[in-house]
C-alpha cells in the first residue's frame, strides 16, 4: 500500500536488492571456489551461508560468484574477496560459520581476518 | 531478503515465445533444482530483450552473459557449465561480425560474452526500454526498485497539473504513434478544454505491419504505461483512462491487466493516489484487428461500440473525443517516455536526439537484416548506423536495396539515402516518415514493383470504405501496380497514378487514404528505372514477377532459377 513517497521509498529499498544482482556495477565481489575439490570440502554450504548472511544484512551490492579449481585444493573451500582499488584477499579452509564471520568482519567492517588468509594479490 | 548469486533471465517476449522460450524456462527451473542450485540461482521471466532474431535469449547475471537460440536440450549443458562450473558455454554465445581495424572487411564473427560489449547494445540508448529484458514485468516491486512511480509521486505531491504539462512541453516529446504531434501541446489543449469529464486513451492498436514495439513495451514494462497514463490524466484533469489494445496481443493484455490489478492493490491507481484528491483508473478495451481502428477517431468509434470508421476533424479529440468529451490520445511509446521525463526533467531528455525531435525512438528491425528485433536509439542517428552498426548489416552476402521506414504508409529509402538522419523532419524531406518506427530492410533480390504491389494490396484491403477517394483510390493504385508486375501497365498509367495520388492526399477523410500512395510514390521516385523496365521492356530484373523476362544471371543469383 502506497500512500506517501516514503511508502514508495520503502518498497524500493526492499526490492532494490533483487535488481542490483542484474547490474555490472558492483563494488565488492565474493568469489567461491566451486571446483570438485571445493565442493567436496563443503563449498556449497559456504556459498549458502554467504548468500544468507548477505541477505540478512541487506548487502545487495555485493556480487557472489563462483570459480573453478585454482590449484590450491588442499586449502579448499576458498573464498576470495575482491574490492575495487584494494588488494584481493583469499581465505582458505572456510566453513559455513567462518563464511558468516567473513561477511561480518571483512565485507562489512573492512577488517581482514589474518589467521585464515592464504594469500593477497594487488 | 533472499539473495541469489546469479539471476538467469529468460526472454518471454512474444517473438521468443514463438520459439519455445517457455520450454527453455521450465527446463531451466528443473535443471537448477536437480543440481541443487535453487537457493543460489533465480530464474526470472522478463520482457523482450530486443534480439528477437537470436531468440530465445537467456542472460546470466551478474556477468551479463548472453546466450542465443537456446533450445530446451541446451539447458542441462548450460546449467552444468555456466551455473555449476562457472564456465561460459562458448557455442551459445552471441556472435557479431566485426570489421578488422582499419579494414572494410570483416575479421570473422567474434563471440561476444556480455551484453555491454555488443555492438547491438552499445549503439543504443534505452529510455523507454530501460526495464525491458531486465525486470520481471509481473512484479510491481521490481518496477519500483528501478525508480518506478517516483515520477507520479513527485508530480502529485510537488507539481501542479500545469507544471506537468509545461515539463512535457519543454521536453519536446513528440507523439510516437506516427504523426509526431507534440505531446505537451496536446495535453495543454485537453487541459484547457471545457468539461468536467475528460479521458486519457492509450493507443495500443499497433496495426502497422512490421511494427511490434508497443506490444513488446507493454509486455516488458506494463507499469511504465500505467504511470505515463496517470501522469497524463493528472496533467489534463482526467479520472478515467482506456487502453485500446488489439485483441491478438494476448500477452500484452494479460500483463497489463495484472499490472493494473497490482497498482490498484498498492493504491497507485484508484481513489486518492499518494494521499491526494487525484483519482484515476484504467480499463482495457480490445480491438478486432482492423488497421483503421488505430486512427484516433475510428478508435473512439470502436471503443464506444460503434463501427470503426474515422470522424471528420475538426472537432479535434482534445475538444471532443471519446464519448464526445475532451480526450488526450497517445501512443504506447509516447506514454512510456513520460515518467522518465518527469523524473529526470525536460533538460535531461533534450540531451538525447535532435533539436526538433528530442529523445529516443524505438524501432522494430525486420526483413533482410542480421539482428531482427527491437532497438532504441537517439533521434537523428543515421539509417546506416542502425542497419550496419546495431542491426549487423544485410545477411547472406547480399547488398542493401532499400529500407521502408514508418510502416506501410512510410516511404522507401534507397542506398543513396543511407545517411539521412532519422528524425521526423529529415525523413519527411526525403519523402518518407518516421511513423511507427518500423524499419523493413530489403536486399537486392527483391523486386520493387512487386513490393509496391504488396503495400497497395494492404491499403485496398484496409480502407474502411467510408470515403470515395480512399475506397476507390486504393483499389486503382493496386490495379496499376498489379498490372505493372504482369507487364500490362502503360506509361500513360503513370501519369494517371500521380494525379490520383494527389487527389487522394487532398480529398481522403483520414490519413489512411491520404498516405496510401506514399510507398508507391517513393518507390517511383527512387526506383523509377525498375518501373520503366517493367512497363516499357516487360522485364523484371530480379525474376520475381513471373511471366516477365528476366536476365538468367539474376535468376541464379536469387536462387529462383531452375
Ligand atoms: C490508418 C491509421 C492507423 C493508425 N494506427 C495507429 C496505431 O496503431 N497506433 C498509434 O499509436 N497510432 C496510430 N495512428 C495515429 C493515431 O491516429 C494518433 O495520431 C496517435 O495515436 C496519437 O498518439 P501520439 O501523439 O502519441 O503519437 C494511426 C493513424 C492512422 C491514420
Amino acid at each position: 500500500m502506497v500512500k506517501t513517497l516514503e511508502d514508495l521509498a520503502k518498497i524500493k529499498d526492499k526490492a532494490k536488492a533483487t535488481l542490483s544482482a542484474r547490474s555490472a556495477e558492483q563494488s565488492t565481489k565474493v568469489v567461491i571456489g566451486m571446483g570438485t575439490c571445493g565442493i567436496a570440502a563443503g563449498a556449497r554450504e559456504v556459498m549458502a551461508a554467504i548468500l544468507d548472511e548477505l541477505g540478512k544484512r541487506n548487502l545487495a551490492a555485493v556480487t557472489v560468484a563462483q570459480t573453478g579449481c585454482v590449484g590450491l585444493c588442499d586449502k579448499e573451500p576458498l573464498v576470495e574477496i575482491i574490492r575495487s582499488g584494494k588488494p584481493k584477499v583469499m581465505y582458505g579452509r572456510i566453513n559455513a560459520e567462518r563464511a558468516r564471520r567473513i561477511v561480518a568482519q571483512d565485507i562489512v567492517n573492512d577488517q581482514i581476518i589474518g589467521e585464515w588468509v592464504v594469500g593477497t594479490k594487488a | 531478503m533472499r539473495l541469489f548469486r546469479a539471476h538467469v533471465l529468460v526472454c518471454a517476449g512474444t517473438n521468443c515465445s514463438l520459439k519455445s522460450n517457455k520450454a527453455v524456462q521450465d527446463r531451466l527451473v528443473r535443471e537448477v533444482e536437480r543440481r541443487g542450485l535453487a537457493d543460489e540461482i533465480k530464474v526470472v521471466e522478463t520482457g523482450c530483450f530486443g534480439l528477437c532474431e537470436q531468440g530465445p535469449t537467456v542472460v546470466v547475471y551478474p556477468e551479463g552473459v548472453l546466450y542465443c537460440r537456446v533450445t530446451p536440450d541446451d539447458v542441462p549443458e548450460l546449467v552444468e557449465e555456466h551455473l555449476l562450473k562457472g564456465r561460459r558455454l562458448d557455442r551459445l554465445l552471441y556472435r557479431e561480425e566485426v570489421p578488422a581495424a582499419g579494414a572494410a572487411v570483416s575479421a570473422g564473427p567474434k563471440a561476444f560474452q556480455t551484453v555491454p560489449e555488443m555492438n547491438f547494445f552499445r549503439g543504443q540508448v534505452r529510455i523507454v526500454l530501460r526495464n525491458c529484458g531486465i525486470i520481471d514485468p509481473e512484479s510491481i516491486e521490481e518496477y519500483i526498485a528501478n525508480g518506478g512511480y517516483e515520477a507520479l509521486g513527485k508530480a502529485i505531491t510537488a507539481m501542479t497539473p500545469a507544471a506537468v504539462v509545461e515539463e512535457v512541453k519543454a521536453s519536446g516529446l513528440r507523439g510516437r504513434g506516427g504523426a509526431g504531434f507534440p505531446a505537451g501541446l496536446k495535453w495543454e489543449f485537453a487541459a484547457k478544454a471545457k468539461g468536467d469529464t475528460k479521458y486519457i486513451v492509450c493507443n495500443a492498436d499497433e496495426g502497422e505491419p512490421g511494427t511490434f514495439k508497443d506490444r513488446l513495451i507493454l509486455e516488458g514494462d506494463p507499469h511504465a504505461i500505467i504511470e505515463g497514463m496517470a501522469l497524463a490524466a493528472y496533467a489534463i484533469g482526467a479520472t478515467q483512462g482506456y487502453v485500446y489494445i488489439r485483441g491478438e496481443y494476448g500477452l500484452s493484455i494479460d500483463r497489463l491487466q495484472k499490472a493494473i490489478n497490482r497498482a490498484k492493490e498498492m493504491k497507485l491507481l484508484g481513489r486518492g493516489i499518494f494521499g491526494s484528491k487525484f483519482d484515476f483508473d484504467i480499463e482495457i478495451r480490445t480491438g478486432a484487428g482492423a488497421y483503421i481502428c488505430g486512427e484516433e477517431t475510428a478508435l473512439f468509434e470502436s471503443l464506444e461500440g460503434g463501427r470503426g470508421e474515422p470522424r471528420l476533424k475538426p472537432p479535434y479529440p482534445t475538444d471532443s473525443g471519446l464519448f464526445g468529451k475532451p480526450t488526450a490520445i497517445n501512443n504506447v511509446e509516447t506514454l512510456a517516455s513520460v515518467a522518465q521525463i518527469i523524473a529526470n526533467g525536460a533538460k535531461w531528455y533534450r540531451g538525447f536526439g535532435t533539436e526538433r525531435s528530442p529523445g529516443t525512438k524505438v524501432f522494430t528491425l525486420t526483413g533482410d537484416i542480421v539482428n531482427e528485433g527491437l532497438i532504441e536509439v537517439p533521434m537523428g542517428i543515421t539509417l546506416r548506423e542502425i542497419i550496419f552498426g546495431i542491426g549487423g548489416g544485410v545477411p547472406n552476402g547480399r547488398s542493401f536495396k532499400m529500407a521502408q521506414s514508418g510502416g506501410t504508409s512510410g516511404g522507401c529509402l534507397p542506398a543513396a539515402l543511407l545517411d539521412v538522419p532519422m528524425d521526423y523532419d529529415e525523413l519527411a524531406k526525403a519523402g518518407a516518415a518516421l511513423g511507427s518506427g518500423a524499419l523493413l530492410i530489403m536486399d537486392d533480390t527483391h523486386c520493387i514493383v512487386d513490393i509496391a504491389r504488396v503495400f497497395a494490396r494492404f491499403f485496398m484491403h484496409e480502407s474502411c470504405g467510408k470515403c470515395v477517394p480512399c475506397r476507390e483510390g486504393t483499389f486503382r493504385l493496386h490495379e496499376f501496380v498489379e498490372n505493372a508486375t504482369k507487364g500490362k501497365a502503360t506509361p500513360q498509367d503513370l501519369q494517371t497514378v500521380h494525379a490520383l495520388a494527389r487527389t487522394m492526399a487532398l480529398a481522403s477523410l483520414c490519413p489512411l487514404g491520404q498516405a496510401a500512395p506514399v510507398p508507391l510514390l517513393s518507390t517511383l521516385q527512387y526506383f523509377r528505372d525498375e518501373y520503366d523496365q517493367h512497363i516499357n521492356e516487360k522485364r523484371c530484373p530480379t525474376g520475381t514477377c513471373r511471366g516477365l523476362a528476366t536476365p538468367a544471371k539474376a535468376l541464379s543469383a536469387a536462387g529462383k532459377g531452375a
